[in-house]
């Protein structure tokens, strides 16, 4: 038995994990989303929790930050029961959350930010400026970070603003860090500072809770890793005593073989092709965006697009779907011009595209699975403009069944379904277009492994059926295993194209930074 | 891919007020009609019915444009000044018969909607900065049209239409059951209502997929004010006079109210044809049960704010929900 203290009845501090939760179960409309499950976080502990989509991993959050109850089990706090009826109160726990959007107030500066609704008073009861400014200056230098704390938070980089709303929860006497997702809109540097933030916070004993896709982050930053399948708990564990390809088979619940098979990603192999071009754009350029861009694709082929953030890669992909108006160029598909700076035009034409960012630009989240998949194919399923149930139907059935899309039925409301169904529907979406060139940007991010092994298969096989596709993704391995040639964008511009042999981590990386010396590429940053 | 599905259903935080959100309007009505059949004489008529359908006429037709509106987010001002403006036109052009008139009057009131949709979708005005001008400046032009006068209209078969009859049924109780059909129709079965409730859930999304977003809001403010000329043709008509200074006052609020206490959320991205009929008669039944209990007039707008509170927090719990 642990010993107790008699003024506090909390357990020994050196055995006590911060947080802890116990045979935790919670059911939602008969469904078993969380099952008996166990899961402690020790203090200066930092601690991977790891699953599928639908494995119970956002639940779980929602249980430890009060935002659900749970039905069954117990939350400890330091080693003593709590209940946590609100958030608020999981706040003033001391359990703070991290997510990748950052709640934070965009007009506000970071000093107020940080001091939102606590602001230091002066004699006369009014905010204290100058003794706020200095504070949170102080609070940033902590963490390495050196901005005018008067400038708006909006105004910083999306990295700068997560440490803001870090420091804010830190210095409200957070114990515990939950941080979910946090570097998905980060840029390379902006990850470095954050890790050694999370050391930082360590250090202090703050218990930190990781939950990452990224699995080089997970092996980075967690010492130990709780994996959950299913709404239950199916290992807990060193990292370190953990391969890769393990802890994906204990996510997936595949056997190890399997999944080394796969290699690190889905990608059956590079798809290049001889055929005459489909999409042939030419000096595509617009100003401080992209500037005279050259694309063929040919029908069959993936291409990749390479690039750091900022580098032109999304813009070129607008380009190609008419979303951006250019100062000039043109894009042709089968020699024929595609009036430029028309979405409309654009598909018509043939060309559609996958958003990077789905939940603002791609799913309409009020409606059914079936009103997403259907939403740009309606006219073509409608007779003198009647909408044909029977029609859409059809259509539905095709790619809901083909794509694996997992939902309880076509009028399940979309905002329901994980990320990677959302995805799926997506695609679904413009598969109904039957269209000659699929712009993919960012296909697979922030969606589970298992779903994106199905993306990028799926990405494969269209490829095989003749689908010209372009690829943007900020993950490497995911570029060079999928394209048969990758273009290098930099500042908007053509930097290189990479063909054949060529396409390789060490190149793809050199061209990145601009050297063709790959040693210097990886801790080049701009 | 494991082959279970986990599918994450969103809590059901408290049952009741998933039930208020989605029959909240016509338990109220049920409700009503219960007191009013203990405690109020001679309510359960026929001719008390056929009064009520007949007041609430013009609110209905407005609300079904209103609905749509609503549905991509948006919002129209402008109705009450349409009417005016329907009505102002209607005794200039009277001498040409019925049809040329009603033509005529929907036409002039389309324009507005047609100036209303263009600021909002080619321009980008907010929906409701656009309309609050056309609300202003819509009655403004009527009352000019008018001279500022009262005129009585002695149009048989224009008085026909406040006025008449067949087997029972007022004429304009007919044009509104049509018109709501139509509206339904157009929300549940065509390409068009399914694209305008994609724009109100999400318009950038809605763009990406080609959707042809702009002519959509230019048609659904069209729309909305071709209902509302439709509106102040029945209202004039039940006059018998073209009254531009007072027709259709505040009635963008009752509309607003039907439609949201219907069901429709003001953030857009779904449309409740049957909840604004619902709503529309509920707000009908709460002013006559109050009238023929003489309470003043001005209890029933308070009345009226209360039940838009109610059901703008009721729908605020739907979101949460969500």
């Amino acid at each position: 038995m642990p010993t107790e203290s008699p003024t506090t009845g909390v357990r020994d501090g050196a055995t006590a994990p911060a947080l802890e939760a116990r045979l935790v179960t919670k059911r939602f409309a008969g469904v078993t989303a969380l099952d008996s499950v166990d899961f402690a976080v020790q203090p200066g502990e930092s601690l991977a929790l790891m699953g599928e989509n639908g494995a119970g991993k956002s639940t779980l959050i929602k249980v430890l930050t009060g935002v659900y109850q749970p039905d069954d089990g117990e939350l400890r706090l330091g080693g003593a029961p709590v209940k946590f009826a609100r958030p608020l109160d999981a706040q003033r726990g001391g359990v703070s959350t991290i997510y990748q959007e950052v709640n934070l107030i965009p007009l506000m500066s970071v000093a107020q930010n940080i001091f939102l609704g606590r602001e230091p008073r002066n004699r006369f009861g009014l905010i204290d400026f100058p003794r706020m400014y200095a504070d949170a200056r102080g609070l940033l230098e902590v963490y390495g970070i050196a901005v005018d704390v008067r400038r708006p938070l909006r105004s910083l980089a999306l990295g700068i603003q997560q440490m803001v709303a870090l420091a804010r929860s830190v210095s409200i006497n957070a114990r515990i860090v939950i941080m979910d997702e946090p570097t998905s809109s980060l840029e390379a540097r902006e990850v470095e500072t954050l890790f050694s933030v999370v050391s930082l916070l360590r250090e202090q004993g703050i218990a930190i809770v990781y939950v990452s896709h990224r699995m080089d982050e997970i092996y980075r930053v967690a010492e130990r890793a709780v994996v959950l399948r299913d709404g239950k708990v199916v290992h807990v564990g060193d990292l370190a005593d953990l391969p890769r390809v393990e802890l994906i088979s204990l996510m997936l619940g595949r056997s190890v073989e399997k999944v080394q098979r796969g290699g690190a990603t889905a990608f059956g192999g590079a798809h290049s092709s001889s055929a005459p071009a489909v999409l042939v754009a030419d000096d595509l350029s617009r100003k401080h965006q992209i500037d005279g861009i050259d694309i063929e694709i040919r029908p069959g082929e993936v291409v990749g697009l390479g690039g750091l953030l900022g580098s032109g890669r999304s813009e070129t992909l607008k380009a190609l779907a008419g979303v951006m108006q250019l100062d000039r160029g043109v894009v042709k598909i089968n020699g024929k011009t595609v009036r430029s700076g028309s979405v409309p035009a654009a598909i018509r034409a043939g060309i559609v595209m996958l958003p990077e960012d789905r939940k603002a630009e791609g799913i309409v989240p009020g409606l059914s699975v079936r009103d997403n998949i259907v939403l740009a194919a309606l006219p073509r399923l409608s007779r003198a403009g009647f909408s044909s149930r029977r029609n859409q139907d059809a259509v539905v059935e095709v790619f809901m069944k083909r794509l694996h899309i997992k939902a309880s039925s076509p009028d399940q409301i979309v905002s329901e379904l994980s990320g990677g169904n959302q995805q799926k529907v997506m695609i679904a979406r413009w598969l109904a277009m039957s269209p000659k060139v699929l712009l993919l940007d960012e296909p697979t991010r922030g969606i589970d492994v298992g779903a994106k092994a199905e993306v990028q298969a799926l990405i494969d096989e269209l490829a095989r059926e003749g689908l010209a596709i372009v690829l943007v993704s900020s993950e490497v391995e995911e570029v060079v295993e999928g394209s048969a040639r990758v273009i290098v964008l930099r500042e908007g511009s053509i930097e290189t194209e990479l063909d054949g042999d060529e396409v390789n981590e060490d190149q793809l990386l050199a061209a990145l930074a601009g050297t063709t010396d790959p040693t210097g590429a990886r801790g080049a940053d701009r | 891919m494991t082959e279970q599905t986990v599918t994450i259903t969103l809590p059901k935080r408290g049952a009741t007020l998933m039930v208020l959100q989605k029959y909240g309007v016509y338990i109220a009505i049920i409700v009503l009609l219960l007191y009013n059949l203990v405690f109020t004489p001679n309510f359960f008529q026929i001719g008390n019915f056929r009064t009520q359908f007949v007041q609430m006429v013009p609110v209905l037709i407005v609300a079904l444009g209103m609905a749509l509106v609503i549905g991509t987010e948006g919002i129209d001002l402008s109705v009450g000044g349409v009417m005016a403006l329907a009505a102002a036109v209607i005794p200039l052009y009277i001498g040409y018969g019925l049809i040329p008139v009603v033509i005529i009057a929907v036409v002039v009131g389309g324009l507005v909607g047609v100036i209303n949709g263009s600021l909002v979708a080619f321009v980008g005005v907010q929906p409701i900065v656009a309309t609050l001008s056309l609300m202003v400046a819509g009655r403004g032009i009527a009352l000019l049209i008018a001279n500022e006068q009262l005129k009585s209209v002695i149009d048989p078969n224009l008085l026909a239409i406040g006025r008449g009859s067949v087997l029972g049924v007022p004429y304009s109780v007919i044009i509104a059951v049509v018109l709501v059909l139509i509206i339904a129709l157009l929300v549940n079965r065509t390409t068009f209502g399914k694209q305008l409730i994609a724009i109100g859930g999400s318009r950038r999304a809605a763009e990406l997929s080609g959707l042809p977003v702009k002519r959509i809001l230019l048609l659904v403010y069209l729309l909305s004010a071709v209902l509302a000329s439709i509106a102040g043709i029945i209202g004039t008509a039940r006059l018998g006079a073209s009254v531009p200074s007072t027709l259709g006052n505040l009635i963008e609020l009752s509309a607003i109210t039907a439609v949201v206490v219907g069901g429709t959320p003001l953030t857009g991205g779904q449309v409740k044809v049957a909840g604004t009929v619902a709503g529309a008669l509920l707000l009908q039944f709460i002013s006559a049960t109050l009238n023929q209990h003489n309470v003043p007039d001005a209890f029933s707008q308070i009345t009226q704010a209360v039940i838009i509170l109610f059901a703008v927090y009721i729908q605020r719990g739907r979101a949460a929900v969500r």
